[in-house]
């Protein structure tokens, strides 16, 4: 079992000047990129890395070799570092500690200068922090856990494009939830038959309609195609309902021309929302950003491939970090999970996602993930939303755990309805209404909400229907990424 | 009557429940004072999904504490506008919010017509929609009565 490195002072450093230059290969923390003593200063930014080191490799070294790594470090020493400031570019390890309960990984706490990032790039930043670091031969694995970005470096940011606040504005709802539903199949309807779901739900209840990630322009549908036809669906369920509505028009394509294509037509159609996915990678996203703001539109951002480095916690980068990068780079909801449904989420760990999205200030919260305060000084906030596996059954839970600013998405639990997609989204809105209603009235909703909800089925046959079919159907898997502070129960019923 | 499945308009928070009885809206306002919240009662015969300006029966309620004050506001828009469309709207002053935090439907025209849905074809084959109130062409105050 590794044993906690002791920590010393910053006696490591060559303080030498023509040793610490002179040609040849030094350890890391031999070229200053050490300091136990550092304090970070309010400018910086602070990054946590969960880090395992190759069998031999010292804890402390390799901290510094992650700071070095990932600002001006290579592997050698350079003479032309003495034609810089060179000391403020070096990022600073300036704190390790074994994980709780895992030999082997360590917690590293990293500083970085202002002077780092090209203000307002995401790109830039991500150059830097996750660009060479994580195929180090020296580490077995390294992690991103949290990010503390300093207020100055978010003031460059423009942010999402509406922010939630506005949202609600827009759509003219307010104090609960918003509801929506991922038109399936996900490949192959024709845009006709896809425009029918659409419609379905919409008029039934729901608020929001969304494309699937991989929808784009496939031979079976046409993107125009689709966009008619569902903008059609859209603005007739909005006279049947008298509500705002819209539906998430995926303008993913292979390059920016053709999604600043799809966006104009989207626009011009009519719709209140785009959508892309994750996958556009980050200076798409702050182009679309840019134009969502342009054009008064909502931009809905689908995680698709997240999964890839955000699930295991040994490496990759936790999805607390991509959120705070994309709440900065600019989107106006982001998926980030259910806690209760088909797809990986520890409920606390979730939160921690939630709150990123939501807070005016989050504040260090260890059993959630959050190892950091982070004021983001009034940025706008970016609408979370839950989707995945989650029915009308789950409705307190969901409530509970999320609160009001969430888009919960019933998409197989509002399409499967055995009484059909209007019925389908019936069922959640009352669901959601009876929840919101009983929670404000003060009722303790997590242990009567099967109750509640169970009342609410007598005068709500598809609620009912709903209940019946999917009432005990729960995904009770062990989660991956958990926090390291804190034993937390899957939830259950 | 419209063709929606509750059959009439449903904006605001608790349209798809059966009409919340003065003792459940009662919780409702308290909830929202809790809170902090300030309430304010509002009333249209123009529904349209994007008339964001209801008509304001008086200023928002600022330094009411007590539910039944604004159930009074409330009665007594009511036997005003018994005809017309009446919500409950509460305001949040908190920094980085600073908006509706609750919104529902309090009194309802007894028929709810509802809209129609206007095509017109312009080009290929791009469509411009229009929501029109099928009361919308009688003037305001005379609408939703028989």
């Amino acid at each position: 079992m590794a044993t906690a490195p002791e920590i010393v002072g910053n006696s490591n450093q060559i303080t030498d000047k023509k040793k610490r230059y002179s040609a040849g290969v030094l350890k890391y923390r031999q070229m200053g990129y050490w300091d136990a003593d550092y304090v970070p200063k309010e400018t910086d930014t602070i990054c946590l890395f969960r880090i395992t080191p190759q069998e031999g490799v010292d804890a402390i070294e390799a901290a510094a070799a992650v700071a070095g790594e990932s600002s001006t470090a290579t592997w050698t020493v350079v003479w032309t570092d003495r034609l810089t400031a060179c000391d403020s570019y070096r990022a600073k390890a300036f704190k390790v500690e074994p994980v709780p309960g895992i030999p082997g990984q360590y917690f590293a706490w990293v500083a970085y200068d202002l002077i780092l990032f090209e203000e307002g790039s995401i790109a830039n930043m991500t150059a830097s922090l996750i660009g060479n670091v994580f195929s180090f031969k020296p580490l077995k694995a390294a992690r991103l856990e949290d990010i503390r970005i300093p207020v100055a470096y978010v003031k460059t940011f423009k942010g999402p494009p509406t922010g939630l606040v506005v949202e609600r504005e827009r759509l003219d709802k307010f104090g609960r939830p918003l509801l929506g539903a991922t038109t399936k199949p996900k490949l192959g309807l024709s845009g006709r038959n896809y425009g029918r779901v659409v419609y379905e739900g919409l008029k039934g209840g729901l608020d929001f309609m969304k494309d699937d990630e991989n929808i784009n322009s496939q031979p079976f549908m046409h993107w125009r195609d689709r966009f008619l036809y569902v903008m059609d669906a859209v603005n007739k369920a909005s006279a049947a309902t008298g509500e705002v509505k819209g539906s998430y028009l995926n303008i993913t394509a292979a390059t920016m021309e053709d999604m600043y294509e799809r966006a104009e037509f989207a626009r011009d159609l009519g719709s209140i929302i785009v959508m892309v996915d994750l996958v556009i990678g980050w200076t798409a996203i702050q182009s679309m950003a840019n134009w969502c703001r342009r054009n008064d539109m909502l931009m809905h951002m689908h995680r698709a491939g997240h999964g890839t480095y955000t699930r295991q916690k040994n490496h990759g980068v936790s999805f607390r970090v991509i959120a705070k990068w994309l709440r900065l780079a600019g989107c106006d909801h982001l998926h980030t999970g259910t806690a209760v449904g088909k797809l990986e989420g520890d409920p606390l760990t979730v939160q921690g996602y939630y709150n990123v999205c939501r807070d005016s200030y989050t504040k260090q919260d260890l059993p959630r993930g959050l190892f950091f305060d982070q004021d983001w000084a009034d940025l706008k906030k970016v609408m979370p939303v839950a989707s995945g596996g989650i029915h009308a059954g789950q409705m307190h839970q969901l409530l509970d755990l999320f609160g009001d600013d969430v888009i919960m998405q019933f998409g197989g639990g509002t399409i499967g309805h055995p009484a059909g997609i209007q019925a389908g989204a019936v069922a959640n809105r009352v669901a959601l209404e009876c929840m919101v209603k009983a929670r404000n009235e003060g009722k303790d909703i997590l242990n009567e909400g099967p109750a509640i909800l169970q009342k609410a089925a007598q005068f709500c046959t598809p609620l009912k229907q709903a209940l019946d079919t999917w009432g005990d159907i729960t995904f009770n898997y062990t989660s991956t990424d958990t926090s390291d502070y804190a034993v937390t129960p899957t939830a259950s019923n | 009557m419209m063709t929606n499945p509750t059959g009439r308009l449903t904006q605001g928070q608790f349209s798809f429940l059966p009409d919340l009885t003065d003792a459940e809206i009662t919780l409702q306002i308290e909830y929202g004072l809790k809170k902090g919240y300030a309430w304010a009662v509002e009333y249209t015969d123009d529904p349209h999904p994007r008339n964001t300006y209801w008509e304001m029966f008086g200023m928002p309620m600022f330094d009411l504490n007590d539910a039944a004050g604004v159930m009074l506001e409330l009665k007594s828009c009511r036997s005003t506008f018994p005809q017309h469309y009446i919500r409950l709207v509460a305001f949040d002053s908190t920094r980085g919010v600073e908006t509706i935090a609750m919104s529902f439907i309090v009194n309802r025209p007894p028929v709810e017509p509802g809209f129609s849905l206007v095509r017109q074809e312009t080009n290929g084959r791009t469509i411009r929609y229009t929501i029109r109130g099928h009361e919308a062409d009688r003037p305001e105050g005379e609408r939703y009565r028989k």
